[in-house]
């Protein structure tokens, strides 16, 4: 019951916002929207308490009925087992901070009610997404979360820049849900169902089942898992569908901070774990995961060093943490997954946040190469970022450190090729990650300012409604690793999880046998990261220009992000439209309506004459249609 | 006589007549009896829908078969009755049809010109559609199915837009070339059972060799109907050149005309036939959604624009029909469902610009979410679910498509629903155009939001996209069981031949 009031009153708070917004007025409406969403995170992080003191999961809970034709019969359900409710504690806590925070920063614009009308749909949306019973209500949820994407990074619609990115993100998405539905399809014709648990526990009776395509024989699991992977793969922001996720920081800053960082871009994530049992019996998707994630990481984390867009740099190093997440699944270490998940939501929306506070302070400029010495006049921020950051780094205690570090260790005890390809990518990518990290404070906060005389005056600390906020965030992102790594991971993982999550074979107990110096690596490469990046921009300022001058032809490929836009604007885009223009204007004019259309003009002129004779007389149709009547009965008598 | 105690479904198709009668015996000036017959005509419309809703309530969703059967004696020496009946399947058209009528009405309200025969000419459409749909006997049917051409002729062709006799023509030579070819077929299937009985034909076999022949005449007529590709070229011209409710009409339930032809009468009386067809009506269905959604794509009109989604999303419905899975066959009818409400919606969406003096040309549109939020809200939510997001009447029938092909191919199944991407990219690049970026033109700033007849005509549609995606069990327990019975008889009328063949093998 409380799952269910955690999940449908955001519903209510949006619909009270946007609709209501005429008979409340703009206040109302926002408090409305913010009303319904304490009730929502209490009643969600309560839920979540009592089920880790009771350790005994509730049945999902039947909410009515849905899609219900021969075996396909999604219900509108609540799925309340561990895995969901640490997601809905999550999501609704830090959904909460957020719409907190955004009536201080969203207070100048014009229409505020709808902003907090598409957050509070977007909060119903995901929670929907995690507490789904069935994948077509994952589905629901998983497209609904995107709509409101779409939504919020086009909340400034007379942007063009707004605009296309919003149309982006949605159509890269769009490209992961087909295989996702074809997935679902493919899981419904394999398993006859597609509730979670008719299709976990027929697993095993069908992991030998087969599916064809291209003319040879797949395990159909694994096509199940690939065509689902995909589908997380847009979501996620993944090496090849990774494109729109950077584009997306046109939103407004709370949007990147919740959706674009904490939650839905984790939902691909989330899926992945979720499937764990059919995941399990796809050796191959797992590897598939896995290096995908690894790419991930690694690729995100070079493009991220040469970002200059303050909101940029963190979105990139959101799609490398990502690709964390997945290498830890694709080595079917879920909880891991899921504990860097969570934490990284906490500190991932915190760096946003503090980034949204400079940004406020900045008159909107987000452009950190016309920032610079910050930290007196914005010392609050200074320090948030600071603690976000280290998070993020991986430097203890913060909490990025025990996931990140868990991470790494994982892919090393895998002992495979995959694994090590995981370890390699982890660890280099937990310098880079350092190292823009610290370049990221460092150019904003310190040195000398660079912005123009009139942004400096204005220069102010946020307003103690966007820092509440941050603060309650650092806790988490201080707390959140030491805290939970007992829980989530240690000793008693499998009792926490219960049969939410269903982890193979020994790689959690593996974690804590990973020789010293592999288990040092990855903190040891993040301290690197941090020196060189001080080396760069403080002692010796000279030397980034000096080093993309030497290797221009790296740094001109990582500045262009390795060039996939490009790459997709040649080969998707500008192809498409052309196929469009000329699908319409030879194909269909010329070719299909050619003869027909010549038959017609020849009787236009016809009838345009008698038209003329007869203002469309309807004396001439009805006579028409008698001649046709008589022709049709004595063709009728005829045959008799 | 039939469970309702009186002939219902002869009432609901021939009460629009009474208007008719009315309306042409209306005198006065002429802005009066402008008046009074855009009122007279909405009231018998509501009165037909309150009718159709009875029926709706009273009809028995566990029964497969026809039920309130009308049966009166006709062509006696021919063997032709007058028969109605419904099943699962009619019904809901039937509602459709009956539910969108008064709504096109209302979208007549900007019609200043000849607006008596214009009314008369609309509900004569309505008794056509609903007695098309209700009808028992192939005679009968073929009568209804022709006659729908007329009024509808005269509606493009008497108040549409510049070029209305082009596409009056074109439209007119298009259906009636197919259907002429549907009369061949039935001539021989009357021929063939000695009855025009519907019921009768469903049960009287026909050798798979004349099938194939019987089948390429039933695609030629319902094919054209229901825009086929490449039989689609008419509907561009005619949905963009129709008035606002003649484009409604044609969109939500005209369409439906063809597809109901395939389910009713080629689907299960051809099932050899359509069996072998079914490649070739997937490779339609495929080329349908991806050809021409790349086609609307490129459209630089709003109202052509959703005129070509239509027919990508006549592709869809075609491949539901052809794969004989219930998921398939069910997905296709609620993808009718849904189509017809969603496609109405985006028209009446357009139909408001053009009520404001607005152009159809998206490149001189822009910027409307301003000042009209409730409008953009409103062609937000039919784009949503004309592109298929969950939650909205579109995913249904998308989902159990995909899913009912998926049984049959993998291919038809991933390339159909390549729509979900397609369909995407149109529909937001059509509400970039019109809602979002700079005013255009600083004209566009002087716009109004919707008035109360706007909302009149939006909320219902709006209500339905909702309940349709939310609840849909309250539209699929319609016609779940005579679509369980058709797939049962499809896969029992194969079964014995496939048996054959390989023991003759």
């Amino acid at each position: 019951m409380l799952t269910l009031i955690a999940v449908l009153a955001p519903l209510i708070g949006s619909v009270l916002a946007g609709v209501g917004r005429p008979f409340l007025g703009k206040q109302l409406a926002i408090g409305a929207s913010i009303l319904f969403m304490v009730v929502s995170a209490v009643a969600g992080v309560t839920s979540f308490a009592l089920l880790v003191q009771s350790g005994v999961p509730a049945a999902p809970l039947h909410v009515a009925e849905w899609i219900s034709v021969g075996g396909f019969t999604p219900d509108w359900s609540l799925r309340q087992d561990m895995l969901s409710l640490v997601m809905v504690a999550m999501v609704s806590a830090v959904s909460l901070v957020i719409h907190v925070y955004s009536a201080g920063y969203m207070a100048h614009d014009k229409t505020v009610p709808r902003f907090f009308s598409y957050i509070s749909l977007f909060t119903f949306a995901m929670l929907m997404l995690v507490t789904a019973n069935n994948l077509v209500q994952l589905f629901f949820g998983w497209e609904g979360v995107g709509l409101v994407s779409y939504l919020l990074i086009d909340y400034w619609y007379e942007r063009p820049a707004a605009n296309a990115a919003a149309i982006k993100a949605f159509i890269v998405n769009r490209v992961g849900d087909l295989f996702f539905a074809v997935g679902i399809a493919l899981a419904y014709l394999v398993f006859n169902t597609i509730s979670f648990d008719g299709i976990f526990s027929a697993v095993a009776a069908h992991a030998g089942n087969r599916y064809t395509l291209f003319g040879t024989s797949f395990p159909a699991l694994e096509v199940i898992s690939i065509l689902l992977f995909i589908g997380a793969m847009g979501k996620s922001a993944q090496f090849f569908l990774h494109t729109w996720l950077a584009d997306a920081m046109e939103g407004p800053t709370p949007i990147s901070a919740l959706i674009h960082a904490a939650t839905m871009v984790a939902a691909g994530v989330f899926m992945i774990v979720r499937m764990s049992p059919v995941i399990n019996h796809a050796p191959v998707a797992m590897d598939v995961i896995t290096v995908i994630g690894a790419t991930t990481a690694f690729f995100a984390g070079t493009v991220g060093c040469l970002q200059n867009d303050i909101k940029r740099i963190i979105a990139y190093s959101t799609c490398s943490q990502l690709g964390y997440m997945f290498i830890a699944a694709g080595l079917g270490a879920y909880p891991v997954a899921i504990f860097h998940l969570i934490n990284h939501a906490f500190f991932k929306a915190l760096l946003f946040l503090a980034a949204g506070s400079v940004i406020h302070a900045m008159s909107d400029e987000q452009d950190v190469r016309l920032m610079g010495g910050l930290w007196r006049k914005l010392p609050i921020t200074w320090v948030m970022m600071i603690m976000g950051g280290l998070a993020l780094a991986g430097i203890p205690p913060f909490s990025g450190y025990y996931s990140k570090d868990a991470i790494i260790d994982a892919s090393f005890a895998a002992h495979n090729a995959v694994g090590l390809y995981g370890w390699v990518c982890g660890t280099v990518t937990a310098g880079l990650t350092a190292f823009y990290t610290a370049r990221l404070v460092l150019l904003t906060f310190h040195g000398t300012s660079r912005a123009p005389k009139h942004v400096q005056e204005h220069v102010h600390e946020s307003p103690w409604v966007m820092l509440v906020p941050l603060l309650v965030l650092s806790v988490g992102a201080l707390c959140s690793g030491f805290l939970l790594r007992g829980t989530f991971i240690g000793e008693g993982f499998q009792a926490f999880w219960g049969a939410s999550i269903a982890v193979p074979g020994t790689v959690m107990q593996s974690l804590d046998q990973v020789p010293s110096w592999a288990a040092l690596a990855p903190l040891v490469a993040a301290i690197a990261g941090l020196a060189v990046a001080a080396i760069m921009y403080i002692f010796v300022p000279s030397l980034p220009a000096t080093l993309a001058q030497a290797f221009r032809p790296v740094y001109l490929f990582v500045l262009n992000k390795w060039y996939f836009d490009e790459l997709y604007d040649a080969v998707f885009v500008r192809p498409s439209l052309k196929l469009a223009k000329f699908a319409w204007r030879f194909g269909d004019e010329q070719v299909i309506d050619g003869v027909p259309s010549g038959l017609a003009t020849l009787t236009t002129d016809a009838s345009a004459q008698t038209v003329k004779l007869q203002t469309g007389s309807i004396a001439l149709y009805a006579f028409v249609m008698l001649i046709g009547l008589l022709g049709f009965l004595s063709l009728f008598l005829w045959v008799r | 006589m039939n469970q309702a105690g009186f002939p219902i479904l002869s009432l609901i198709t021939f009460l629009p007549l009474v208007g008719v009668l009315y309306l042409a015996t209306l005198r006065g000036d002429e802005a009066a009896v402008a008046r009074n017959a855009r009122f007279a005509a909405l009231w018998t419309s509501l009165v037909v829908l309150a009718l159709g809703i009875y029926l709706w309530t009273a009809f028995n969703p566990a029964v497969a078969g026809f039920q309130f059967v009308e049966t009166v004696p006709w062509l006696t020496g021919l063997e032709v009755q007058y028969r109605m009946g419904v099943d699962g399947i009619s019904l809901f058209l039937i509602l459709l049809t009956l539910f969108i009528t008064p709504i096109a009405i209302l979208s007549a309200w900007p019609i200043k010109r000849r607006v008596r025969e214009f009314m008369i000419a609309f509900l004569l459409l309505e008794t056509m559609m609903v007695g098309m749909f209700a009808a028992l006997d192939f005679v009968v049917f073929y009568i209804f199915f022709e006659a729908v051409l007329l009024p509808m002729y005269l509606i493009i062709g008497i108040w549409g837009g510049e070029k209305r006799i082009f596409a009056a023509v074109k439209f007119f030579i298009f259906t009636l070339a197919g259907s002429l070819f549907m009369l061949l077929a039935l001539v021989w299937m009357w021929r063939n059972a000695g009855t025009t009985d519907i019921v009768t034909l469903l049960h009287t076999p026909i050798p798979p060799r004349i099938q194939m022949w019987l089948f390429i005449a039933f695609l030629a007529s319902f094919g054209v109907k229901a825009a086929v590709w490449p039989l689609h070229t008419w509907l561009p011209d005619a949905y963009g050149e129709a008035p606002l409710p003649g484009t409604i009409m044609l969109a939500a339930v005209m369409s439906k005309m063809g597809a109901y032809g395939f389910l009713r009468f080629a689907a299960p009386m051809l099932p050899q036939a359509s069996a072998a067809a079914a490649p070739l009506m997937f490779t339609l269905g495929v080329v349908a959604v991806i050809y021409v959604s790349y086609v609307a794509l490129a459209q630089t009109d709003m109202k052509r624009m959703i005129a070509y989604s239509s027919v990508a999303h006549m592709g869809v419905i075609i491949i539901g029909i052809f794969t004989f899975t219930v998921e398939g066959v069910e997905g296709a009818l609620f993808q009718m469902l849904s189509h017809g409400i969603v496609i109405a919606g985006l028209f009446i969406c357009s139909g408001i610009l053009l009520a404001r003096g607005e152009t159809m040309a998206l490149s001189r549109l822009g910027g409307l979410a301003q000042k009209m939020p409730v409008y953009a809200a409103a062609l937000m939510l039919f784009s949503l679910a004309n592109m298929g997001l969950p939650g909205t009447s579109g995913f249904i029938g998308e989902i159990l498509v995909i899913v009912g092909a998926l049984k049959v191919n993998f291919w038809v199944s991933l390339l159909g629903a390549a729509g979900m991407v397609l369909g995407a990219a149109y529909m937001l690049v059509l509400l970039r155009a019109v809602l979002f970026d700079k005013y255009t033109r600083p004209e566009l700033a002087g716009l109004k939001d919707l008035t109360a007849g706007e909302y009149a005509m939006l909320v219902p549609l709006a209500v339905m996209v909702l309940w349709l995606g939310i609840y849909p069990s309250s539209f699929t327990h319609i016609f779940d069981a005579p679509v369980t019975a058709m797939v049962q008889a499809h896969v029992a009328a194969l079964a014995p031949h496939t048996a054959i063949a390989m023991v003759s093998k």
